[in-house]
């Protein structure tokens, strides 16, 4: 189905799951950070590397939705 | 499936022209209207996502600089003499901002730790007769010879400083790698 064919309630449905998974991605995102911080603060460095390439990921996770609720728009 | 039109507006998904009289008093489309918020919050929350991704590459960036800064270097700060058994003093190290305490607790024996609780940097303060190291801010203690918190919020230890003894003088040569 292409994307411009949905209707307006299948459209909030599809805003709403996005939000949903966009909201709970920024919130492992946080918890990442606040735990990294803490660790390196208290001199562990061996995971920062690890830490930031999981919070590409969920950037990256993050970064496609919203481009996908950008072309629902169009 | 009906294509969407963007003039088709709630509650009837009629065209304006089509829609109730009552319509032309109250002309906001609610649902269109929940769609955009809620399409706006989706764009704050992955801007937010993009801040915590920036946060954790300054973080990645600060252990780099740690590396590449290495080990502060020597500095002189007490004379043995000037400090009684029990006694403590505040000297800076490795930066002039840096403040620091050293705490003779033996005859022979010294300990130095960085000053801020690493809680929220309040300066702590020695009790050597309790053996331990106290923030008032928030009832804090550390304990004295490991610099180990003992109780109140503080989660990690003071970052110790480590000190030699040449002579008469005592000597700062190292914080403890990774703690500041």
């Amino acid at each position: 189905m292409r994307i411009g064919n949905f209707s307006r309630s299948q459209r909030m449905a599809i805003v709403q799951g996005i939000l949903f998974i966009v909201s709970i991605i920024a919130v492992m995102q946080l918890w990442l950070f606040t735990t990294t911080m803490e660790a390196y603060l208290g001199g562990d460095e061996s995971f920062v590397l690890i830490a930031v390439v999981a919070s590409l990921i969920c950037l990256g996770l993050n970064l496609g939705l919203f481009h996908y609720l950008r072309a629902l728009d169009r | 499936m009906k294509a969407e039109n963007p003039e088709i507006v709630a509650p009837y998904d009629q065209t304006p022209e089509r829609q109730p009289h009552w319509r032309q008093e109250f002309p906001i489309d609610t649902p269109q209207d929940d769609y955009r918020s809620r399409r706006d919050f989706t764009k704050l929350m992955v801007i937010t996502s993009v801040a915590f991704a920036v946060g954790q590459a300054w973080i990645v960036l600060l252990s780099r600089l740690r590396r590449v800064r290495g080990d502060a270097p020597v500095k002189d700060i007490a004379g043995v003499d000037e400090l009684s058994v029990g006694s403590a003093k505040v000297f800076h190290y490795p930066g002039p901002t840096d403040a620091c305490l050293l705490v003779r607790v033996s005859e022979r024996q010294f300990v130095a730790y960085g000053q801020k609780c690493t809680h929220l940097s309040c300066p702590v303060i020695p009790k050597t007769e309790a053996q331990r190291l106290h923030c008032p801010c928030h009832e804090g203690s550390f304990d004295l010879l490991t610099g180990q918190p003992l109780a109140g919020p503080p989660r990690r230890p003071l970052p110790r400083i480590f000190v030699t003894i040449r002579g008469n003088r005592i000597y700062a040569n190292r914080v403890q790698q990774g703690v500041v």
